[in-house]
């Protein structure tokens, strides 16, 4: 990837800042203007790779959560108050334990508003993590983890790089059942497949981590042994001091001590991840650079969320528009501008790189 | 720079040792190519060089194998990551990352050099290899070709002094098979490396090899000498060495180069003997759309072949009052992912017909076969069949989900209603000495192959599809599949076969389609369309151009 792409952390932050601000308020004003907020960056700035293309698969994620909020909210009822009947439906007569359980009867205006404005919100936040998937690689991000961490990093990104492998393998068992005029569906076709697609999965890794063996994965520096052995004990008692801190902390005599012994175990055992890290001879090839840019990425979505909670701390009836009595939602003037400073990325951040689109089903599994 | 000393391999549970006494030294800067029949142990020589054998597959190596003076014995395959570059058969699953660039820096990463010096290589490989306009792809998205690009320029970025192969060219269309050799060849040239490699196509890469390492038969000692020698004297040799060997040139050609200049006399001959046979090949120049002699009803009989090969057929019903034609495809076109995987497609197949189905990767040869059997539905033409379709698909194992052959066969019968013992029957004349209780998995490649041909032609297709069928077969079990589907091609079989492999279309095929792009760019008698392409041409009609032989079989029929 492009050196000049932003770190996915940052993409990361933003979309969580902008999921978050959609928690501090149900108006449906606000809510569709950080929707529109988010497709508008994802429409400008996501590249043209397969994993860019999550954006629309969590839209429509989105809208079946709306939708069976709704559901729901006609099917059980709810405890708001309404006077708008649209439509009563048939109740169903439950015993006496289940109380407090409705099934059917009265539908009202108000409780299908309510409904949509909670769903709308578990939309919005649905809708911004998928612009997060949609505008950082996955695998970028999973490259910026500590070293510590790396070989978590590289079984994901194995993992990630293998479920399209088995997808392939499972339609081509399929296809060839068919040739031999079986049926490819129901359980015992499914088992039937499901055999060989492990069988080849296994061989597969076991071909990967020879060639990951044989391209020096693990290899390890020669540490002196008083490292080692300075290592070890770190981490060990570092975990120890944890175990014990938290003892300390949950118990109700150990008040005074658990909180130094954990901070204590904590810095021990980071001082082992870090000293452990000298064994590791890895280097990162072009790292994802925080730089400016990134800041103001990250920044801007931060700023949004903060207005937000301001907001709906000085003014909760404009992001709360009521239902009961029925009113239309207003645009609060203020919060709606603080949700366009999301907007920034898409005038700031690189152009997105299109590696030469070139379709995949074209090429023959060969 | 690789020496083996007297080194053995046994794995664990075998009696007999794979590979024993051997015995050779690869000098610095040379291509070795390792040549042999399946089964011969290849693949674990070219192992034990890497340290993969035994340190990772198990095992116990005798001797001593040493890679620029370090002792894979006391060195494991990590610890030779900096001297041996290793690929494998199947570049996917070779790869550890999801985009070029990260593929290329990989190993540098693990190995611990400097970023700087990181992106430097990166940046000279992707020059070297021409991956330039791919460095951001997905590598899923790339070609066979490009992978296997990416997969050797991967183990280069550390700057390897040795580079082991193993089929790099095997699964590839000569257009991207000579992309790869081309690399191969520049880099023994410019960087110096020693390349050690294994592979089953030698018409394409025994020219490139400085000295051939000869493993003749399991268990025996290899021997290594020049090229000419080991053809010589080497069970599986390609076409070139074939009609060298015919025409007793010393030393014998490699090249279609070298042997055209030896071919003044061996065409002068030819010439004679085609005009006095008034049927002969020199007519066919003037009358491109006839046919060859080898569309007469009985196919030429190729040589090693026993009567009692044919006997099975004579069992068979044949057809009668065939079908005017087996299948018959009209203005086709299939869209796959918003992409026209074939457009416009018209193809007349009849009975007693072989059609080689050829183009590059993703050509949509596989798309035509997996729609004339009906698993992919046509968005516009038609397609219309005159019997029964079976398609033998580019993984053979993948028809078979039996543990024993018995019970594959007792299952195919049932599948394709067949009385019971059918496919038992065609499974024992076509692969006599196996038994019952066989595995599957524990076939050779040819071996399994046959078993799926088997298990297709249990519901007696009138339409036979074979898939790449010669993926990694050597060249005493392609001779086996093509004497086969000769058979069933003379007893009215029609074989569509999709290939790469241009001697086994020249061996075959009446008639050759060429695809690219989706469509039908050209469509005649194997003689006109093969010899009209420089990359399709087989390396008999190459040497004897312009008079149009194709095969070492033909041309010794004719002198006989």
């Amino acid at each position: 990837m492009a050196g000049a792409q932003l770190h996915p952390g940052a993409w990361w932050l933003w979309s969580l800042s902008l999921g978050t601000a959609a928690t501090r308020t149900t108006n449906p004003l606000l809510l569709t203007l950080l929707i529109a907020t988010s497709a508008y960056v994802v429409a400008t700035c996501r590249p043209d790779a397969p994993w860019a293309r999550s954006y629309t698969a969590f839209v429509k994620l989105g809208l079946a959560v709306l939708l069976i909020r709704l559901v729901f909210a006609v099917a059980l009822g709810s405890p708001v108050p309404g006077t708008h009947v649209i439509v009563t439906l048939p109740e169903l007569p439950l015993p006496h334990w289940a109380q407090g359980i409705r099934l059917g009867g009265k539908v009202t205006a108000e409780t299908l508003l309510f409904a949509l404005y909670d769903g709308l919100r578990l939309a919005t936040l649905l809708i911004c993590v998928g612009a997060a998937n949609s505008l950082a690689n996955p695998t970028r991000l999973l490259k910026s983890l500590p070293g510590a961490l790396y070989e978590m990093g590289v079984a994901v990104v194995v993992a990630l790089t293998y479920a399209p492998h088995l997808i392939a393998d499972v339609q081509r068992l399929r296809a060839a059942r068919r040739l031999r005029g079986r049926p490819d569906k129901g359980i015992r076709g499914l088992l039937h497949v499901g055999l060989p697609v492990l069988e080849g999965a296994l061989e597969r890794s076991v071909a990967l981590a020879a060639a990951m063996d044989a391209r020096g994965y693990g290899r390890t520096a020669d540490v002196p042994p008083r490292v080692r052995r300075t290592t070890a004990a770190l981490t060990l008692g570092g975990l120890l001091g944890v175990c014990a801190g938290t003892y300390g902390l949950l118990t109700a005599e150990g008040g005074t001590y658990g909180l130094p012994v954990l901070l204590c175990g904590v810095v021990a055992a980071l001082a082992g991840l870090r000293l452990g890290g000298r064994r590791s001879l890895r280097t990162r090839y072009r790292p994802d650079r925080w730089d400016a840019r990134a800041w103001l990425v990250a920044g801007s979505g931060a700023a949004v969320a903060a207005l937000l909670a301001l907001a709906a701390a000085r003014d909760p009836a404009a992001l709360h528009p009521g239902v009961v009595p029925l009113v239309a939602p207003a645009l609060p003037l203020w919060p709606a501008a603080a949700v366009l400073l999301g907007l920034l990325p898409a005038f700031i951040s690189p152009a997105p790189r299109n590696p030469t689109p070139l379709n995949p089903a074209l090429k023959e599994p060969s | 720079m690789i020496r083996f000393e007297n080194v053995s391999v046994t794995y664990d549970g075998a009696a007999e040792p794979t590979v024993q006494g051997v015995d050779f030294e690869v000098p610095e800067g040379e291509l070795v190519l390792l040549v042999g029949p399946s089964g011969v142990g290849k693949s674990t020589v070219l192992g034990a060089v890497s340290g993969l054998v035994p340190h990772f597959t198990g095992g116990t190596l005798r001797g001593r194998v040493t890679v620029a003076g370090r002792d894979t014995r006391t060195h494991k395959p990590r610890e030779l990551a900096d001297v041996v570059g290793t690929v494998g058969q199947d570049p996917l699953s070779h790869f550890v990352t999801d985009t070029v660039e990260d593929e290329l820096a990989y190993g540098m990463e693990s190995l611990g050099l400097a970023p700087d010096v990181m992106r430097r290589r990166v940046e000279e490989t992707l020059d070297l290899l021409g991956l330039t306009d791919l460095r951001s792809r997905s590598i899923a998205t790339l070609s066979g070709g490009q992978q296997q690009r990416v997969a050797i320029g991967s183990v280069l970025t550390p700057h390897p002094s040795v580079l082991v192969l193993d089929e790099p060219t095997s699964a590839l269309d000569p257009a991207a098979a000579e992309e790869v050799l081309a690399v191969l060849q520049r880099l023994v040239h410019d960087l110096g490396t020693t390349v050690l490699m294994a592979e089953h196509r030698l018409e394409r890469v025994v020219q490139y090899a400085d000295q051939v390492v000869l493993l003749s038969s399991p268990g025996t000692a290899p021997i290594l000498g020049t090229p000419a020698e080991m053809m010589a004297v080497s069970p599986v040799y390609p076409p070139v060495v074939a009609l060298g060997r015919l025409a007793d040139w010393t030393p014998l050609p490699l090249t279609v180069r070298d042997a055209r200049r030896r071919a003044a006399d061996l065409r002068e001959q030819l010439r004679q003997r085609d005009s006095i046979a008034p049927q002969g090949r020199g007519e066919l120049r003037d009358q491109p759309q006839r046919t060859r002699t080898r569309q007469q009803p009985t196919p030429p009989k190729p040589l090693g072949e026993k009567p009692t090969d044919r006997r099975w057929f004579k069992r068979r019903r044949t057809p009668t009052q065939p079908p005017a034609y087996a299948a018959e495809v009209q203005a086709l076109a299939v869209t796959r992912d918003r992409t026209q995987a074939l457009r416009h497609v018209d193809l007349t197949v009849t009975p007693g017909e072989t059609i080689a189905l050829m183009g590059r990767n993703g050509a949509g040869k596989s798309t035509l076969l997996n729609t004339l059997v009906g698993l992919v539905k046509p968005s516009a033409g038609a397609v219309t069949l005159g019997g029964a379709v079976g398609l033998v698909p580019q993984e053979p194992r993948d028809l078979l989900y039996a543990d024993t052959v018995a019970a594959e066969c007792t299952a195919a019968d049932a599948d394709a209603s067949a009385a019971p013992g059918t496919c038992r029957t065609l499974v024992s004349e076509l692969l006599p000495d196996i038994s019952d209780d066989t595995h599957p998995r524990d076939l050779s490649e040819g071996q399994r192959l046959t078993l799926a041909l088997a298990v297709v032609l249990t519901a007696r297709p009138s339409l036979l599809l074979l898939d790449e069928p010669t993926r990694g077969l050597d060249y005493a079990a392609k001779a086996r599949l093509v004497t086969l589907l000769r058979d069933l091609a003379a007893q009215g079989h029609a074989i569509v076969l999709a290939t790469h492999d241009v001697e086994l279309a020249a061996e075959l095929a009446h008639r050759v389609v060429l695809l690219a792009e989706g469509e039908v760019i050209a469509d005649g008698p194997a003689a006109d369309v093969v010899v009209a392409s420089p990359s399709f041409a087989p390396q008999v009609a190459k040497i004897l151009a312009p008079q149009k032989w194709l095969t070492v079989a033909e041309v010794r029929e004719a002198l006989a």
